[in-house]
């Protein structure tokens, strides 16, 4: 393999593990704080293209704020979901919640059959998006740089939010233990509806700049990337932001090595990232970023 | 220690839900048999990930898979040698499995074994890890069965999957299954060796420092529930007559886990209930999708509203009933009579009674 090659390989890899990235963090947020796997954060993510694809379509807005409403709605969507399907659970065992959360990914699976119907959609593409860079030999299209453009401003947003402010203090100090910060003070509904504000949102952008690299839309898109970014967030150590970043590009950059390096194998490329997440699981229990949390006997 | 007035009552039980099958197979049309078959099968998976989640602990995702390899060794078996040459176009199917033929119970039961055996060799390492995390392991081992199956078209056909299974599967076979998965599972729980399961779901630490072999259990109960999900996949396989990688998505495993949190974790009457339930709403919602008429309304036929209106009363029910229809709470006789006794002569109940 030459050289240029193997950059467009990294290339690749960095474009499509930023998604991960991006869709992984909801769930480690949620994970955080509530301990439930939120299996309707897919479903979420496939809303975002197809809010913006009606919003560009039937409403004419302008590209830039049908994507902007198109973020907004999905971050109401994922607020909503919490309210209905999840708040009331939070005391029953969690098994229970856990089935909520897959009967509301079915429900929005299915709601956007009957609204949006089954046939796929071919999105449109802004001009910027669909050109290619030539570095050498190396092509980049526009959107390997509009999507990590774009991440490293929505996550240096994040961090900010969970560290410097008091939302995210709060945030922090519930997924530790949420019945003392509910002691302390906190407002465990407000931090909860934020957490689901920020993962939306950030499942919301990953689905938009998924939907320009891969322009069509249908309403099962959201399946396998959702659960591909639930294993980079537990490869990561789920319920850690830096590691849901960190395992979504693990997970992102070995996919697209794993497809070049073993051409052959190619049909097994889903194969391979949970092969990897067992694996992982099984030497470190916790994630790459995971802390170890003591047993109590 | 059991009555035996409980084994006549049991007994009587028996014989009618035999004339019930009797009835059923010869008098109903086609559609409500299959929606009864399909429920009876529903019955024999959900008690058996029943055993390894509800009794054991253990948070498995992966029934799809052990299905999927159930339904294709049953398929495999089944098919007649000359009518594999023509269906597998895409290449042609390896050596050993162009010869062998079975009949359906051996077929059934060595579903089971092989699914049992990939149980067993994916349960030694996974089963090391606990809660969602197995949750997530098991998960990417069905996935990565269904991958392989659509990934070795000599011997699964691909994608295109395999067609024109004999449809040996019909009521005395869903039922009597299900009814020997039950009785079987029943023993085992109410075994000594049951008690052991529930020790470690109740407190791993604690059952390993009274001297439970915590391996052993967790890989035994993986095992027998693989079991039965292979024989349940085998019969899947020949009432529906056509299987591909598709039909076993993690959606399966979801449905099969929704029936058992349903009829509440740990309650094998209660999975028995939400399995026909299941069903009966699944198929009796398709009206809705139909288009119908509500007085001067009309409904005109909408496309996916069935599946929209299914979510929602799987939503409503796990809003309202956060432990289950029974809430792992078992049926016994003496339960059901008290209920009889009660709703007959609206006298109090007296203790242990089972509602």
């Amino acid at each position: 393999m030459t050289i240029n090659l193997f950059l467009q390989n990294i290339a690749n890899g960095l474009s499509l593990g930023t998604l991960y990235a991006l869709i992984a963090i909801g769930y480690t947020m949620v994970y955080g704080i509530l301990r439930l796997i939120n299996f309707a954060h897919g479903e979420i993510f496939m809303l975002a293209p197809y809010f913006l694809y009606f919003g560009f379509l039937i409403f004419h807005l302008p590209w830039w704020a049908s994507a902007m409403v198109a973020i907004g709605l999905t971050a109401l969507t994922g607020v909503l979901t919490e309210r209905i399907a999840y708040k009331p659970l939070r005391d029953a065992p969690r098994i229970s919640a856990l089935i909520s959360a897959i009967g509301v990914s079915f429900f929005l699976q299915n709601l956007a059959i009957v609204v949006f119907s089954g046939i796929p959609k071919s999105v449109h593409r802004p001009a910027f998006f669909t050109r290619l860079f030539q570095f050498g030999e190396i092509r980049i299209q526009s959107t390997l740089f509009a999507s990590i453009g774009i991440s490293i401003i929505f996550l240096s947003l994040l961090i900010y939010i969970i560290y410097q402010t008091k939302t995210g203090l709060a945030m922090r100090a519930i997924s530790r233990d949420i019945e003392t910060s509910r002691l302390m003070g906190i407002d465990v509904n407000r931090a909860i509806s934020v957490t689901f504000v920020i993962g939306s949102s950030l499942a919301a952008v990953g689905g938009i700049l998924w939907s320009l690299r891969f322009p069509q839309l249908f309403p099962t898109m959201g399946m396998i990337p959702g659960l591909k970014a639930f294993i980079a967030a537990v490869v990561g150590g789920i319920g850690s932001i830096p590691g849901a970043m960190l395992g979504g590009f693990v997970l992102g950059m070995s996919e697209i090595l794993f497809v070049t390096f073993f051409p052959a194998l190619s049909g097994y490329r889903d194969a391979f990232v949970f092969i990897i997440l067992i694996l992982i699981l099984l030497f470190k229990p916790d994630g790459i970023l995971g802390i170890k949390v003591q047993e109590k006997v | 220690m059991k009555k035996q007035s409980d084994k006549i009552y049991t007994l009587i039980a028996l014989i009618i839900l035999f004339l019930f099958v009797y009835f059923a197979q010869n008098k109903l049309d086609a559609y409500k048999i299959r929606i009864l078959n399909l429920g009876a099968i529903y019955v024999t998976l959900g008690v058996s990930l029943n055993l390894i989640y509800g009794f054991t602990g253990q948070f498995s995702l992966g029934h799809a898979g052990f299905m999927a390899i159930g339904a294709y060794v049953t398929a495999l078996l089944v098919l007649p040698p000359y009518y594999k040459e023509i269906i597998f176009i895409l290449e042609p199917l390896a050596w050993p499995f162009t010869v062998i033929h079975a009949p359906f119970i051996v077929a059934l039961f060595l579903s089971g074994l092989v699914a049992a055996l990939a149980a067993f060799v994916i349960g030694l390492p996974v089963l090391r890890l606990k809660g969602d995390y197995l949750g997530i392991a098991t998960l990417g081992f069905a996935e990565i069965i269904r991958i392989v199956a659509n990934n070795i078209p000599h011997i699964t056909n691909g994608a295109l999957g395999i067609k024109g299974i004999p449809e040996y599967t019909n009521l005395w076979w869903t039922v009597g299954v299900a009814v020997v998965t039950i009785y079987i599972i029943k023993g085992l729980i109410n075994s000594s060796f049951g008690r052991a399961l529930m020790a470690i779901r109740e407190n791993e630490i604690a059952a390993e420092v009274i001297g439970i072999n915590l391996t052993y259990h967790k890989v035994m109960s993986f095992t027998i529930s693989a079991f039965f999900a292979g024989v349940g996949g085998g019969l899947f396989a020949c009432l529906l007559t056509t299987i591909d990688p598709k039909a076993f998505m993690f959606v399966m495993t979801f449905n099969i886990l929704a029936v058992v949190v349903l009829g509440g974790l740990g309650s094998i009457t209660g999975t028995v209930i939400a399995a026909f339930l299941f069903n009966f709403f699944l198929e009796y919602l398709r009206p809705i999708e139909a288009g119908f008429n509500l007085g001067p309304l009309n409904f005109p036929p909408i496309p996916g509203l069935r599946m929209v209106s299914f979510s929602v009363l799987l939503l409503i029910l796990i809003l309202y009933k956060q432990r289950g229809l029974m809430g792992g709470i078992e049926f016994s006789w003496r339960g059901f009579f008290q209920l009889i006794n009660r709703i007959f002569t609206n006298k109090k109940p007296t203790e242990g009674s089972a509602s």
